[in-house]
């Protein structure tokens, strides 16, 4: 092999770059966001667990559904109608932005930008 | 290189090509949904087979007429009006409904001895909902799209801002946020319901779909008190239909095919 | 054959750096304009489209002129060209990504722009733009390469490339045309719902590419002593000429229809940009006639066999790009959209940093341009054939 010494060296600072998110956080405790849950309702379009995976697609399929199908309301799978509208309808139980929204967005390092056109509930900005 | 070697490659790749492609193709698709729910139609919402609009121009008076409607559409869907502050943006407005004069409203029927109260008289003016939408027809997206109901409507989520609508439109009915529209809204906005929009996307009216589904009429309907009507084109008895059986009436460029929903009593 | 870009002079390094420079400032500018939004443009809601989209649409006819290059080459067995074609199939390169930069640019949300593919919309020209461009850069960048490295190795591409090169000929064609539908499909403007408008376009193409092809390969000789050969060097200058002449041609064409039908519609953008609308007159007015003494110009110094590759041809060719860019960088669009919708007039007059974005994007275009052209270079000199006049 030609210039085999600066072919390893140049892999080695490769894979070591590559690699560095998981080396710099290693061993970093995650601590599981406590979000505050509304206080005047126990009950989500769906399961909890389900919204904790899914909520964004279900938030696409709405979106998509309410729009181009007219189709305004959802029937979960309890039977319940709700109509569909995040800021209508999903913000009017989780008013709580700051408690709710954006404990796990942060803890996760995502940055959805759903407020730059959605209104949010007063008293958070 | 070994020939069964490099034939092997070759036809490895093709098929790892192949593969990947197809599931590309395919994955647009066929969207599986995630909710175990199901959808429906909203219980209270207004259906027609084809939303049209009938502007009844002789019936408008003063400015505060025109103003009425305007301010309504425009508060109910938080347009920002980037006029209002002199900053240099004021080309790059944004409207829904706005009024113009006949002469630019109907360019292709001018001529200088109409009567005085139409040469004088400003025209509403707002997304013709055409039968034959050019923006629908252009947009790369599908973020603008055609309701089986006549309405011409967006997803703002999906605009990627290319603005190819508002050089398909011939109506001049569209526009782009040039800048975040949030800093010329008040605060609170007008409408709390409803959602603003964000820089970089094409918006215009909607017919009031959201109004429409919760079995109100379209907010500038509502503010015109009777100079406005709205209704379905396919049903004899609607009010529209009565309207423009019963009056002469006009829409813009005509000539181009695109079949506006929108029609002018004048 | 990379490593031929990390040999040079001083003067080639000093110029990539210069390049590099400008990129990194425009870039900055670009990035206010980002997170301000397309406010910080000259556009507004009647001219929607501006600087960006007509420098977008300059460049596909530049991008599709290398095929007046490979067509004699290919076709007709024009051997005097093949010293060049390997240097209009990567301007090509160059031209197509800038395109796609110039449309990027103009988006208001370029982060979703996969959307277009995430959502294909068969009815809109813009779904087909964006499978011409990238299957053009494709084919160009294979065929380049390929006939590249078969010259350095002094041997005969192999026979697959042949059919690319059939491939590339007609796509090259599909590429401006169906630009061409990108305007000429749209209702209620006037000035660009005409059949004519891609014939017009490649015509334009066809004078304009290779004018600024012929121009760089002056330039080159001067800098590097590499030759493109006096015959090639006419026999472009000559369809340099017809290609100007047709394109002329077809706007004389457009011009007797507007003016002798006396349809308002057609004729008032004309009106507008050779003269102002209804007492309104523009910038672009000084450009138009600008461009029309540039067209005079240079086909009096084309036309005449004697001094149409002369010592004259670079100021000839110079005029010629200056008055395609004007009416096809400028006009074309600005003529589009006034009129506006109302039959009024909103001017548009681009901002600072919209010009220094758009510099930006040639910066890195003439980057593309230098290294593909170093590597070029580099072969054509190991070869030995650098000398158009001695092969």
């Amino acid at each position: 092999m030609y210039n085999k010494k600066a072919v390893i060296v140049g892999i080695v600072v490769f894979l070591v770059i590559c690699t560095a998110p998981f080396w710099t956080n290693f061993g970093a405790k995650y601590s599981k966001p406590e979000v505050a849950l509304p206080a005047d309702s126990n009950e989500c379009v769906e399961s909890a667990a389900f919204m904790r995976a899914e909520h964004m697609q279900l938030l696409n399929e709405w979106r998509d559904q309410a729009l181009r199908n007219d189709n305004r309301v959802y029937v979960s799978s309890t039977g319940k109608k709700w109509e569909i509208s995040l800021q209508n309808t999903c913000l009017k139980c989780h008013s709580d932005y700051e408690q709710f929204c954006d404990k796990c967005h942060v803890t996760n390092n995502v940055d959805p930008y759903c407020w730059t056109c959605h209104i949010l509930p007063k008293g958070s900005k | 290189m070994n020939k069964n070697r490099r034939s092997f490659l070759k036809v490895a790749g093709l098929s790892v090509f192949a593969l990947t492609g197809g599931a590309g193709l395919f994955g647009t698709t066929a969207q599986a949904m995630v909710s175990p729910g199901k959808y429906e139609h909203a219980p209270k919402g207004k259906i027609a087979k084809r939303w049209a609009m009938v502007i009844d121009t002789r019936k408008f008076r003063n400015v505060e007429d025109y103003d009425a409607i305007i301010k309504a559409c425009h508060d109910a869907h938080n347009v920002p009006d980037i006029r209002s502050r002199k900053d240099g943006h004021e080309d790059q407005e944004i409207k829904w409904i706005w009024t113009d004069s006949y002469e630019h409203a109907f360019p292709d029927d001018m001529n200088e001895h109409l009567t005085k109260h139409v040469l004088d008289r400003p025209f509403p003016l707002l997304c013709n909902h055409c039968t034959n939408p050019p923006c629908v027809r252009v947009c790369p997206t599908q973020a603008t799209y055609k309701l089986p109901n006549g309405i011409v409507t967006m997803d703002y989520h999906r605009c990627i801002g290319c603005r190819f609508c508002m050089a398909g439109c011939p109506y001049g009915a569209r526009s782009f946020n040039f800048l975040d529209p949030r800093p010329y809204l008040s605060d609170p906005v007008p409408n709390p319901q409803y959602p603003t929009r964000m820089k970089g996307v094409v918006e215009k009216c909607t017919f009031c779909t959201e109004r429409l589904a919760k079995g109100l009429l379209p907010a500038c309907v509502e503010a015109s008190e009777g100079r406005i009507l709205f209704g379905d084109l396919n049903d004899p008895e609607s009010d529209v239909c009565k309207a423009l059986a019963e009056n002469f009436s006009i829409r813009r460029k005509p000539n181009l095919g695109t079949q506006p929903g929108v029609y002018y009593i004048v | 054959m990379v490593e031929k870009l990390l040999e040079g002079s001083k003067r080639y390094y000093m110029w990539l750096l210069f390049l590099v420079a400008v990129i990194a400032v425009c870039g900055i500018v670009y990035l206010t304009q980002l997170s301000t939004g397309l406010g910080v443009t000259g556009m507004n809601r009647d001219v929607s489209w501006g600087l960006y989209i007509s420098q977008f649409t300059y460049l596909v006819g530049v991008a599709a002129s290398a095929v007046m290059l490979v067509l004699p080459a290919y076709f007709h067995h024009y051997k005097k060209f093949k010293i060049m074609i390997i240097f209009g199939e990567f301007m090509a390169i160059a031209a197509v990504i800038m395109c796609c930069l110039f449309i990027v640019v103009d988006l208001g949300q370029p982060q979703r722009m996969m959307n277009v593919l995430l959502h294909p919309t068969p009815n809109s020209v813009m779904f087909y733009d964006m499978i011409v461009l990238i299957g053009y850069l494709t084919l160009n960048a294979i065929i380049g390469w390929v006939t590249l490295e078969a010259e350095r190795h002094d041997t005969t591409p192999p026979k697959w490339v042949l059919y690319l090169c059939y491939l590339s000929i007609i796509w090259a064609f599909s590429i401006h045309t169906v630009t061409a539908f990108l305007y000429a499909g749209v209702p209620g403007r006037h000035y660009w719902l005409t059949a004519i408008m891609a014939a017009r376009f490649l015509a334009s193409a066809f004078c304009s590419g290779p004018a600024i092809l012929l121009l760089l390969m002056l330039l080159l000789r001067r800098l590097t002593g590499f030759n493109p050969g006096k015959e090639a060097t006419h026999t472009l200058a000559t369809i340099i000429t017809y290609a100007m002449c047709l394109n002329v041609f077809f706007y004389i064409l457009e011009c007797f229809t507007a003016f002798y039908s006396g349809i308002p519609g057609h004729a008032d953008p004309l009106v507008f940009l050779f003269s102002g609308f209804h007492g309104v007159t523009s910038w672009v007015t000084p450009c138009m006639w600008v461009a029309v003494l540039c067209t005079i110009g240079c086909l009096a110094i084309l036309i005449p066999p004697t001094t149409r590759s002369g010592k004259y041809m670079p100021y000839a060719l110079g005029m010629l790009v200056l008055a395609s860019w004007i009416d096809k960088g400028l006009g074309l669009l600005i003529g589009g959209f006034t009129p506006n919708m109302f039959e009024s007039v909103t001017l548009f007059i681009p901002t600072v940093r919209e010009i220094s974005v758009a510099i930006g994007v040639y910066a890195v275009g003439a980057l593309i341009v230098s290294l593909l052209w170093k590597i070029a270079l580099s072969v054509k000199f190991e070869v030995g054939h650098n000398d158009g006049d001695a092969m």
